[in-house]
């Protein structure tokens, strides 16, 4: 077993005998058109069934809602105006000030990053108003609060240092659902929600929901990735918003392309998942972010709960301890 | 912002309103149609995505609610046993073995009606996670139940008067009878407190901000529901000892609930308040508070015990629901998730911490 927080190498943790070098996406969410061929070309490559009722949200051009059992492409839409984009761009430039995270020396670090004071912010093209676009996926995190609570062992770390769920081992208990700290994972329903909509009988021959009342999320494409081949998100996102690669690779294409767009002055871009000191150990897929994470309902400090396992364990103990203690007290001591 | 010859027809553009700095849905239409239905908390303080939730609640129904409740009222009941069959009290020790057997059977029905693939129930076992405490609470009801079956069909047969059909195995029952009684009072704390644990491990809001006074709160909630039990089914001659767990179980119970809600981030504590989950656990101190005061002042007449012991199980369910529900309805609101969180964030980074953010400038 590995270590439960901190920077680490998770394929050498689940002693993977053939390793291969950790796989990734890098979302860039500055170049995402809201197109949706990634959420399509996801549902159609791992066969997923129908989610929901075919609703009109009322939220945006999203009628997807959330990543889901059955959703594991999610395309956010978000509209804002000139308020919230002066917000956006005043929190992304007190990120780079605070010249976080630190790498190397203190005193290097300070000097190597750009110091965006002096930078012309004039807005480039976005005037009183803009669509924030992302998509949004399994952040096939380092250390994965899914995988550490499962206790079947369905959820496991492929040789690629990604968390995929087996389908013929996991009963459905739902402990990994609520233990992810992003609301990824869920257990698919049997999909018996019924409509009334004359669309629902269009298909009402389709076949039984596949792996019902089993956990349910993205695997990164498995078994694309055991073929050499890119995830099906990816290869058919057509403006490179989705890259697919081996993660220090992602995490360094994203760290130049935030540099690139805070040179521009667009000081609102900032990166979410590339920093392994974080509570989860960085994520695997890494996103560029137009604003904070929870405007795109990401959370804002997110900390994998088994981070604090040890301690729980530590502080249980003792109210065991106090437990039979009482009895003794009980059957022992006097006025009975 | 386009410009057109049609511009002219257009009707007039209603001033800009500028929002109160703090009400920023994301996104949200103010001149909403109706149609518009967002499950939305009035004036949220912060932004959300449409305010959907953040984090996912436990595909969990009542029944693992009940299963905390009867997990609890096995494991007092094994502890209850092991003194009764130490301290030579046979109807409290029959009796709190029975109670133990049949809490835990029907704890274990709960659990596995509760998984989506109940039929693969077993799959439980098919490993031992120690980073997983489903896993490891697995290992201990089973290994709790194999402690509380053998005395409590060994006093089964001796109620029939030896007519279970057990032929030679008669000897070995009676034989491993004390030992498996120790067994399952070995696993009964274990058994009580990994609920807590499992609970608190979870990106649940509540739940996890409850993690280091959770287990304190479960065993407490235990010991008092079973010697609620135990005063409601056995003599006052011999529930001695089940009056005394009583009540230092209401001391422990309303003690480390208070501490609790005290010590957790205050935004998450909230749901404990609020609602359904607020009502359930106000009513769970209350009942408490009145079984222990009936077990202490009349705790020697049979009615009164029986009637404080009623009390102090309905206390015990409460608080299980009452925290169970307060979970879920956490989970399922955005602003539980992402103002403790926001919170922290901004904490630690006031105090000079600025390296663990996952939100990075480069
Ligand atoms: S984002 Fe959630 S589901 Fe994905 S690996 Fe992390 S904990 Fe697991
Ligand atoms: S639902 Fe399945 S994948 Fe999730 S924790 Fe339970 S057994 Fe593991």
């Amino acid at each position: 077993m590995g270590q439960l927080s901190g920077p680490t190498d998770p394929t050498a943790d689940a002693h993977w005998e053939h390793q291969q070098p950790r796989k990734g996406f890098f979302t860039d969410t500055s170049v995402c058109i809201g197109c949706k061929a990634c959420e399509v070309a996801c549902k159609e490559w791992n066969h997923n069934p129908r989610d929901g009722n075919l609703e009109l949200l009322g939220s945006s051009y999203d009628n997807t809602g959330s990543l889901g059992a059955s959703t594991w492409r999610h395309v956010a839409f978000i509209e804002q105006g000139q308020d919230r984009i002066t917000e956006a761009r005043e929190s992304g430039r007190a990120l780079v000030n605070l010249g976080m995270p630190r790498i190397g020396p203190p005193g290097a670090a300070a000097t190597a990053g750009p110091d965006l004071a002096q930078v012309d912010t004039t807005p480039p093209d976005t005037a009183d108003f803009r669509w924030l676009m992302s998509s949004d996926v399994c952040k096939h995190c380092t250390h994965a609060g899914c995988l550490d609570v499962c206790p079947t062992g369905a959820l496991f770390r492929t040789e690629f240092g990604t968390v995929v769920v087996q389908d013929d081992v996991c009963n459905g208990c739902g402990t990994c659902v609520a233990g992810c700290p992003f609301g990824v994972i869920e257990r698919r329903s049997d999909g018996m929600v019924a409509v009334a909509a004359q669309r629902e009988e269009q298909h009402a021959e389709h076949a039984a929901v596949p792996n019902a009342g089993v956990a349910q999320k993205c695997t990164l494409c498995y078994d694309r990735l055991v073929a050499d081949e890119t995830p099906a998100c990816a290869k058919a996102c057509p403006t490179t918003s989705i890259k697919f690669g081996n993660h220090d690779d992602m995490v360094e294409t994203a760290r130049e392309r935030v540099a690139g767009l805070h040179a521009q002055g667009l000081t609102e871009a900032r990166l979410y998942g590339a920093n392994e000191l974080d509570g989860v150990g960085g994520t695997g897929s890494v996103f560029l972010l137009l604003d904070e994470p929870e405007v795109y309902g990401l959370p804002p400090d997110p900390r994998v709960p088994t981070a604090d396992l040890p301690r729980m364990y530590r502080r249980a103990g003792m109210a065991v301890a106090g437990m039979v203690a009482a009895a003794a007290v009980a059957f022992l001591g006097g006025r009975a | 912002m386009t410009h057109s010859e049609f511009d002219s027809f257009r009707p007039p553009e209603p001033t800009r309103r500028r929002r109160p700095a703090g009400k920023r849905g994301t996104g949200r239409r103010d001149s909403g149609d109706g149609s518009r239905e967002m499950p939305m908390v009035p004036e949220p303080e912060f932004t959300s995505y449409y305010g959907r939730p953040v984090v996912k609640p436990a595909p969990w129904g009542d029944e693992v609610a009940a299963y905390l409740f009867l997990g609890g009222v096995a494991a007092g009941s094994a502890l209850l046993g092991l003194g009764g069959q130490l301290t030579r009290r046979p109807t409290l020790r029959r009796n709190a073995r029975l109670s133990a057997l049949t809490a835990v059977s029907l704890g274990a029905v709960a659990l596995v009606k509760d998984l989506g693939r109940p039929e693969r129930f077993l799959n439980m076992l098919r490993t031992i996670k120690v980073t997983s405490p489903m896993s490891v609470g697995s290992w201990i009801l089973s290994a709790f139940s194999v402690g509380a079956a053998v005395p409590a069909v060994a006093e089964i047969d001796r109620m029939s008067g030896a007519r279970l059909p057990l032929g030679p195995l008669r000897t070995v029952l009676q034989t491993v009878e004390g030992p498996a009684g120790f067994g399952a009072a070995f696993f009964a704390g274990p058994l009580a407190a990994y609920t807590a644990v499992l609970l608190g491990d979870t990106a649940t809001p509540t739940w996890n901000a409850a993690h280091e006074e959770l287990p304190f709160v479960f065993v407490s909630s235990a010991a008092l529901a079973s010697a609620g039990l135990a005063m409601i089914t056995t003599p006052v001659h011999e529930a001695g000892p089940a009056r005394n767990l009583a009540i230092l179980g209401v001391v422990g119970d309303v003690v480390a609930m208070r501490v609790m809600e005290h010590r957790m981030d205050p935004v998450a504590a909230e749901p404990l308040h609020q609602g359904k989950a607020g009502a359930m656990l106000k009513w769970s101190e209350r009942l408490a508070a009145a079984g222990g005061l009936g077990t202490l002042l009349g705790g020697r007449n049979r009615a009164v015990a029986a009637a404080s012991g009623l009390a102090l199980l309905a206390a015990s369910a409460l608080t299980r629901f009452g925290v169970f529900e307060a979970g879920q309805s956490s989970a399922r609101d955005p602003r539980y998730t992402i103002e403790p969180q926001k919170n922290r964030l901004a904490a630690r980074r006031a105090a000079g911490i600025t390296g663990d953010s996952i939100t990075t400038a480069r």
